[in-house]
């Protein structure tokens, strides 16, 4: 099921997906994912919704258990490349009333590298300002996190995960309900990441943007549809078998599908 | 490197206000109120002071984690732990305090145990066990009562507190126990803060989440425990979450809100301590509370920001802004349609158009300086006049902006239309927008 062409085919695997199954109670969320994602690419992945976008992503980094299957990040299980993987979850996660500035939130992307007793210092305070900077937030460092739009707030999130400084990075949805400078900002950051070498998953929720955005795309609805490079992958065809003909979608100018089909 | 922000220093206002009222309450006490500072008293609020700082500070986290009820359900469900404790040693201090504590703790192990194992909630876990576990607290006392053992004495005192119980060795318990707390609690500071605010994404950083979720819940029992003398298991959730959430008003910094929950709970602790000394009737342990939430009440009526009274102030300054700015832009339209900025505008039409917030608006306008009132018609001022096309033409280069400022390549920015365009943008930027509306006017 995978498309690679041969400059791909030249990469070494990011991120590889066997036999991955989530199950909530009793009902599969999703259903024997593999996959393989090679470096470097800025993958979308694609689906209506309850298709099970989140719980693989949340699945493949341990944060729910899963049924079956595994994954493994450049050939190492989780646990081990944990300092590899960075990862901006919903907005929605967190109480946005809680008494910290942007900084302290980036800086906290820091802590699994400080280890248990040391504290965030002038080096952590230097590289958080620095993903500031990239986000387009460095004038919002010591703003109270309440006083944020939700744009400013997906950014602190998107700092936070850079600061990381990881190779492989998984986003939730970051482009729902953000305004046009925060989407414009995700944007460049994302283009920069896969100039760096780095491997970016998202999921996505807007079909429009797909080709815009990204080279590579996975069409997930609880089983792999497709996944490979955008060109051949997001088809027509390939795009009514996820959505089951219930998309409206505008690939080039034609309607791919009519609602309530 | 110590550059204090305005909100820094209004913390620091605060913290050094009511440490000043709480040292000169005291020779104020002994002089208008005719308390005598004896030694029960010195020790009680003393006592009173440190266990207000440990139950402030460790309450703090309680209050963030919204678990301000787990607190009440936690000091509730000590209470079969005192019976059984004495049943087991006798009415010795350590042992009671001790089986209060285990009787606690295996409450906030059970209440976890529900929610991760059942589809009970929050509330309702808590629910079960604050009333289960305190009803067999309340049957084996009256059973231990019913015995009639002289020794038995004073045991409900864990129900409603009894300051005058409290004695020199255990204020050094409270310090020495309490001390030990703050030294965990530093130790794991960056650990409790990213649990606490994210703990899906400390998981997902290798962090312990449940260890630290555990050892965050013995240091809220081992607080309750300490105060369990003097304010009782009803009230100590009091003792518990009203310091931390007054200075959660004051602050928005997590260890700025510490220290002042620190300082807050020693004014209450001495400070109701002192108070209910005035007369030998007034129970201690219910006072200390009672100031408590009298701080409570006062940060968040006045707190900067936060508070009612700042954000009423807020709401009608704004109103009487918008209405000033809507009524201005109402009569300029009007005038100007007609020929000139200085046309008299009609009442009936003003009021008519803007409805009850014109009024609001032409007395704003008036006293600026930029309408005059002539019998039943308004008239714009040179200064008013020039104020409002200044506003039209800054919407105009908006309106501009919204719909050309990819077409003009300008850099993306939030709108912002209260803001003058010309301090949102670089010079050139706006130089292009104002060329643009020159071409389209024309």
């Amino acid at each position: 099921m995978t498309n690679l062409n041969t400059e791909t085919e030249k990469r070494p695997i990011a991120l590889s997906v066997d036999d991955l199954t989530v199950a909530y109670n009793s009902k599969p969320a999703i259903w024997d994912v593999d996959l393989d994602v090679p470096e470097g690419v800025l993958m979308a992945i694609v689906g209506p919704n309850g298709a099970g976008k989140s719980t693989f992503i949340k699945a493949v980094l341990n944060l729910i258990p899963k049924s079956a299957g595994t994954a493994r990040f450049y050939g190492k299980t989780y646990e081990k490349a944990r300092s590899l993987v960075g990862y901006v979850p919903q907005r929605g996660s967190v109480d946005w009333d809680f008494p910290t500035s942007v900084i302290d939130v980036v800086t906290m992307g820091l802590y699994g590298k400080l280890g248990w007793f040391r504290r965030p210092g002038r080096k952590e305070r230097d590289l958080a300002l620095h993903a500031l900077d990239q986000v387009g937030m460095a004038d919002f460092a010591e703003r109270q996190i309440s006083q944020l739009s939700g744009g400013q707030q997906q950014r602190t999130f998107l700092a936070r995960a850079l600061v990381q400084d990881a190779q492989i990075y998984f986003m939730d949805e970051p482009f729902a309900a953000v305004d046009a400078v925060t989407e414009r900002a995700i944007v460049a950051i994302l283009r920069e990441l896969r100039e760096r070498g780095k491997t970016v998953l998202v999921v996505h929720h807007d079909l429009q943007t797909v080709e815009d955005y990204f080279d590579w795309v996975t069409l997930l609805n609880v089983e792999v549809i497709a996944s490979g490079a955008t060109a051949t992958t997001f088809t027509a065809e390939n795009l009514r078998k996820t959505y089951g003909g219930r998309v409206a979608y505008l690939h080039g100018g034609e309607t791919i599908a009519a609602t309530g089909d | 490197m110590f550059r204090l922000s305005d909100a820094d220093k209004r913390v620091w206002l605060v913290i050094g206000t009511i440490t000043i009222i709480g040292i000169l309450f005291i020779p104020f006490s002994q002089m208008v109120l005719d308390v005598s500072y004896n030694y029960t008293l010195r020790t009680v609020a003393l006592g009173g002071a440190i266990l207000g700082i440990v139950s402030g500070v460790l309450g703090c986290f309680a209050v963030l984690r919204h678990e301000s009820l787990m607190g009440d359900a936690l000091s509730h469900a000590a209470l079969p732990g005192v019976a059984i404790a004495f049943l087991l040693a006798g009415r010795e201090l350590g042992a009671l305090l001790i089986g209060a504590g285990i009787a606690s703790w295996i409450g906030v192990q059970f209440i976890r145990t529900l929610l991760n194992t059942t589809r009970i909630k929050q509330d309702t876990a808590m629910g079960i066990v604050l009333a289960a576990w305190f009803a067999i607290g309340i049957a084996l006392l009256a059973y231990i009562q019913s015995r009639s053992d002289a020794s038995q004495a004073g045991l409900d005192t864990f129900i409603f507190g009894q300051a005058a119980a409290i004695v020199e060795s255990d204020v050094q318990l409270i310090s020495v126990v309490g001390f030990i707390a703050f030294a965990v609690l530093a130790l794991f500071w960056k650990e409790f803060k990213l649990v606490t605010f994210d703990s899906e994404f400390a998981g997902a950083n290798g962090f312990r989440v449940g260890f630290f979720n555990v050892l965050l819940s013995t240091l809220i029992v081992v607080a309750i425990v300490l105060g369990l003398q003097l304010a009782g298991v009803i009230l100590m959730v009091g003792m518990l979450i009203a310091p931390g959430i007054a200075a959660r008003q004051w602050t928005h910094k997590l260890d700025q809100m510490v220290i002042l929950s620190a300082v807050f709970g020693a004014f209450a602790g001495g400070t109701g301590a002192i108070l209910s000394a005035v007369d030998a009737d007034i129970p201690t342990g219910p006072m200390i509370i009672v100031v408590a939430f009298a701080i409570v009440t006062i940060s968040i009526a006045f707190a900067p920001g936060r508070g009612l009274v700042w954000t009423l102030l807020r709401r009608r300054g704004d109103r009487k802004r918008f209405a000033a700015q809507q009524t201005l832009r109402d009569l300029y339209k009007y005038a100007m349609s007609h020929g000139d900025t200085s046309y008299p505008v009609p009442d009936s039409f003003i009021v008519g158009i803007g409805g009850a917030n014109v009024q609001l608006g032409l007395k704003q306008l008036e006293a600026r300086g930029y309408v005059k009132g002539d019998g039943n018609t308004w008239r714009l001022t040179s200064t008013g006049a020039t104020v409002a096309k200044d506003d039209a033409y800054n919407q105009q280069l908006w309106d501009v902006y919204r719909e050309y400022s990819d077409e003009l390549e300008i850099p993306l920015i939030a709108e912002d239309r209260q803001k003058d365009i010309h301090d949102m943008l670089p010079r050139p930027a706006v130089e292009k927008l104002e060329r643009k509306l020159e071409g389209m006017v024309a």
